[in-house]
């Protein structure tokens, strides 16, 4: 096929030629986009899928990296977890692919974590997660705990002086940990058992009736409380909804969600949620530069002068970013070599800061609340003064005091145990351990 | 004081709050509007400076004061980066904005909202913003606005507004407005006041079922004055016995409401499954198409949800029926007497028209606006208030029940359907074309699930997942019912939407969705054919 193209190029193109030469002896680097486009996880992860598709026709828009083109090959694990697994190898083992940006749930996580290990892959998991892990090849670019949670209940107590806490959430792993730690933390803060009320309910919860009830009679004992919702994507509007129309504002018993976005808001109308507030990393609101040209290209991509951005998206951008820069340093695509130079790794946000990826496979985020206007969007209210570094193990549980985790040599464990001196299972191992 | 004063000036400008929008400027091009220096003093207040600010606008006396307010309270006051000039924001979605002057009120026309610097507000500032335009508005000749400005007092009560609002008090208020401001100043002197205020005050606060008089006389419970704690704790007592009663008959509505959500799902699965026999798993979808077809309506009329809303209710039964006949000529029909592969084939149709939804129209979920008329909620009294929009829900499942009941037993349809269910063979050497009764009756089901999802985008999600979270539930009340017999589906609907409602306070969501079926799986045990079981020669059919 060489010979064609010189034939066609003729001689006098020397420098084109050899140029050629270059880019048709290397292969594409393949990035392998693993998120749910069918069943009900599609309403979050078809976004991330377009993101990843538009991230990487940019980057090839400016040459690819390393004189290489990227390309997506996107496989649909339909929302199902044990075949976001099945997925996975397939991308690792079929597809050869160099890295893979995917999932949303933390179990569809755990159910690719043994495979990513077994097979040594890279994988870059946008979305904010209870934390309580950390493996060798997997690099979370959503919040941990610390880095949405924690600064949240401190907001809410500092400057809207709340003293009665409603942790209500979906009754799965983000919430329940979540719950825990933030347990945990207000009660060693001094807050009284009996001013903590916790409510879980099933996915998809459309019933809030009494619930509502129930938290507006918590509310009346004279302390100022908030909800701190771990309430996840589709419960989340007919709770609103009932807050509305129970009378329940905003400056009355203030809400802070951790899991809805600009996303989850385009599909309700948002005039009595005004006030109610939101935890994240990033909103679409924020004044940046950068942020409007992202905003810009996305609509521009998506062909939709409605389209929305959110949290995960600013986390996959950060993610493919840090990828594109590990491969430039370390010059090749290679497994191993991409592992030790993504640590130490900064690039710009969109939020007009910098993230860096740090030894435990997190990265440094800046925190900011925002309140739900009436246009679906948030405005930010409050923000850390610098970024945070996420926390793998949280300081508010018992078990998990006294592990860190750092990816370096000589250490390389992601649960080292400083009161042991001892390195755990594998993450993988563990995800193994906990399924059986 | 500042507020006080600023609030009696205000008294007269108050009337014009209506002519706001259109109030003309009062100054001329060359002489300096004192107004951009209040904004401007506004927009560069520090959080802590807020209040200031606030009540420098006020003070001003400034008939469009109220409009800067307003529009700082939604969020929509902005500066422009380049000029420095304060704006309104009219329109705040997409990249460019349209902006208006505060000043004149003049359209500024558009703006990219890259030149565009929000002026902050927060929970906290908009909490005292509300309190002083209530306070405002207390002044208003409209009633209602007055009375809304009263409720919005309850805990916003403060020192600056006590003596205007005692000088208030003594003017002749409609009832209701006198109520609530008298308990709004003594939920302030329970707080504030001294020992004689606060014991006046227990006894205004002594049998007031709001939220907020509560909490003051919980604050007061833990105070340091034994006597006023004493008696505090004996006005809680009184209001805790009230409050049994009416958060009985909260309950009693929450389970009715949830009853009647359960009944529509039902119901349309109540002819087909249980009058037809067919176990169709695209029952769920069917209320999605229903409930999509109300926010098409919705798109196809912007700005009238609300008739919107009534023509989706033909619209959803017609879509709805349409795609039952479809499912029903394309597959049903061959599999008749196969339940097995019926469930198969009719679970394998939700599927694809579950991702039909999501690639046609968007795996995100669609929003769905509630007319004004069925938003808020119809107060009883304090602690009892019914929401509007399930209120609906429930009177819209009984006439639904009703037109369903008098098709059934009064229409010749309803006539050779029970003939054909009863005995096909039979039926059709009565001359009943058996066929043309089958599509009449899926039809009907199918159409029924289109009302229903009519009436739950009212209350959920509308979205490609919103049938799947109501096909159990759906089978779980038609066989708990009695399969075949309609009344069933209703009591039990109401039954269980009542039990779930009992349970859940104590038991929480999870446990108490988890009871109830352990509930039912026994009582099928011990009556197979469920509460209303059918009877006589149907029976063996």
């Amino acid at each position: 096929m060489s010979i064609k193209k010189h034939v066609k190029l003729g001689l006098s193109a020397l420098a084109l030629s050899v140029s050629f030469h270059a880019m048709a002896a290397e292969d594409p680097i393949k990035v392998g986009i693993l998120h749910s486009l069918s069943g009900t996880m599609a309403i979050s992860e078809t976004a991330l899928k377009d993101t990843m598709e538009m991230l990487i026709e940019k980057q090839n828009e400016q040459g690819g990296v390393n004189g290489r083109m990227l390309e997506a090959v996107v496989v649909d694990p339909a929302s199902n977890w044990p075949l976001f697994a099945e997925k996975a190898r397939e991308l690792l083992e079929k597809e050869k692919v160099d890295v893979i940006f995917g999932n949303w749930t933390s179990v569809s996580r755990k159910s690719v974590l043994p495979v990513v290990e077994e097979l040594n892959g890279l994988l870059f998991y946008p979305v904010q997660y209870e934390g309580e892990e950390s493996s060798e090849n997997v690099f979370y670019t959503g919040a941990a705990p610390n880095q949405q949670a924690i600064p949240a209940v401190n907001y809410l107590k500092n400057e809207l002086g709340v003293e009665r806490w409603v942790l209500a959430g979906t009754d799965y792993v983000y919430p329940r940990t979540t719950n825990r730690i933030l347990e945990t933390y207000l009660k060693d803060m001094g807050v009284a058992e009996a001013d903590i009320m916790i409510n879980y309910t099933p996915f998809g919860h459309s019933d809030w009736q009494s619930i509502v009830s129930d938290i507006k009679t918590f509310g009346s004992a004279g302390k100022k409380t908030a909800v701190v919702s771990t309430i996840n994507g589709d419960a989340n509007v007919p709770f609103y909804r009932e807050l509305g129309n129970q009378g329940i504002s905003s400056s009355d018993i203030p809400v802070v969600a951790f899991s809805v976005g600009e996303q989850e808001l385009s599909g309700i109308d948002t005039g009595p949620l005004v006030g109610h507030l939101a935890a994240w990393n990033y909103f679409m609101s924020v004044d940046n530069d950068a942020n409007y040209d992202f905003i810009d290209a996305w609509v521009e991509f998506k062909g939709d002068d409605k389209a929305v951005t959110n949290d995960p998206m600013e986390a996959h951008y950060i993610g493919f970013n840090m990828y594109v820069e590990a491969v430039k340093k370390a010059g090749t695509t290679d497994v191993e070599a991409i592992k030790e130079a993504i640590i130490g790794v900064a690039v710009p946000n969109l939020t007009g800061g910098i993230a860096t990826m740090m030894p435990n496979h997190h990265i440094t985020k800046p925190v900011l609340i925002g309140e739900i206007q009436d246009n679906g969007q948030f405005s930010v209210v409050w923000e850390t003064s610098s970024t945070v570094a996420g926390d793998a193990w949280s300081d508010f549980l018992p078990g998990s005091r006294d592990l860190i985790a750092d990816w370096r040599a000589p250490m390389k464990c992601g649960n080292f145990n400083v009161k042991t001196g001892s390195c755990g299972a594998s993450a993988g191992e563990q995800a193994l351990a906990d399924a059986e | 004081m500042g507020i006080l004063r600023s609030l009696l000036s205000l008294r007269l400008a108050s009337l014009l709050v209506l002519l706001m929008a259109i109030a003309a400027p009062a100054f001329s091009q060359t002489e300096e509007d004192p107004g951009q220096a209040l904004l401007a003093n506004l927009a560069d207040a520090s959080p802590r400076q807020m209040d200031a600010a606030i009540e420098a606008i006020v003070n001003s006396g400034d008939p469009r004061a109220r409009s800067w307010l307003d529009a700082f309270g939604n969020n929509r006051l902005s500066r422009n980066k380049d000029t420095g000039q304060v704006v309104v924001v009219l329109r705040n979605v997409g990249r460019d904005w349209t902006i208006a002057d505060p000043l004149t009120g003049e359209n500024l026309g558009e703006i990219s909202r890259r030149e565009l610097d929000r002026v902050n507000i927060n929970n906290a500032i908009r909490g005292k913003l509300e309190g002083v335009l209530a306070m405002l508005d207390l002044y208003s000749t409209n009633p209602e606005i007055q009375r809304a400005a009263a409720e919005a007092m309850m805990g916003k009560v403060n020192e600056p507004v006590i003596e205007p609002l005692n000088k208030l008090l003594e003017q002749d208020l409609p009832p209701r407005v006198r109520d609530r401001l008298e308990l709004a100043v003594a939920i302030y002197q329970l707080e504030q006041g001294d020992a004689q205020a606060k014991a006046e005050a227990i006894t205004v606060l002594t049998g007031s079922l709001h939220s907020r008089a509560r909490a003051a006389l919980n604050n007061a419970v833990a105070g340091d004055d034994p006597a006023i704690a004493a008696s505090a704790k004996a006005a809680l007592v009184s209001i805790e016995q009230k409050l049994k009663m009416n958060r009985a008959a909260e309950t009693l509505y929450f389970g009715l409401s949830l009853g009647s959500v359960l009944v529509l799902a039902a119901i349309g699965l109540a002819i087909t499954f249980g009058v037809m026999g067919v176990i169709n798993m695209a029952h769920g979808e069917l209320i999605m198409l229903g409930a999509y077809t109300t926010w098409g309506m919705q798109q196809l009329l912007p700005g009238q949800p609300g008739l919107a809303l009534i023509l989706s209710i033909p619209a959803g039964f017609m879509v709805a029926a349409l795609a039952g006949i479809a499912i029903e000529r394309s597959v049903i029909q061959y599999l008749k007497g196969r339940p097995l592969e019926t469930l198969l084939a009719t679970f394998g149709i939700s599927l694809i028209l579950q991702q039909l939804v999501r690639t046609v129209i968007s795996p995100l979920n669609r929003s769905v606006t509630t007319p004004e008329w069925m938003s808020g909620s119809l107060v009883i009294n304090d602690a009892l208030s019914l929401t509007l929009n399930r209120l609906y829900v429930i009177g819209f499942a009984l006439v639904v029940f009703a037109g369903l009941m008098l098709i059934m037993r009064k229409t010749r349809l309803g006539l050779e359907v029970r003939a054909v269910t009863q005995n096909r063979a039979m039926a059709r050497s009565m001359g009943i074309k058996a066929t043309r009764v089958d599509i009449m009756t899926f039809a009907l089901g199918s159409g029924v699930a289109g009302l229903a999802g009519v009436a739950l985008s009212q209350i959920t999600n509308v979205g490609p997942n919103l049938g799947q979270n109501y096909i159990i539930d759906s089978f779980m009340v038609v066989v708990f019912g009695g399969v075949g017999n309609l009344w069933g589906t209703l009591v039990a609907g109401l039954t269980l939407g009542t039990i779930n409602q009992i349970l859940e306070p104590w038991a929480g969501a999870v446990l108490a969705k988890i009871m109830v079926l352990v509930m039912i799986i026994l009582f099928i045990q011990k009556r197979p054919k469920g509460l209303f079981p059918q009877k006589g020669r149907a029976a063996e059919g």
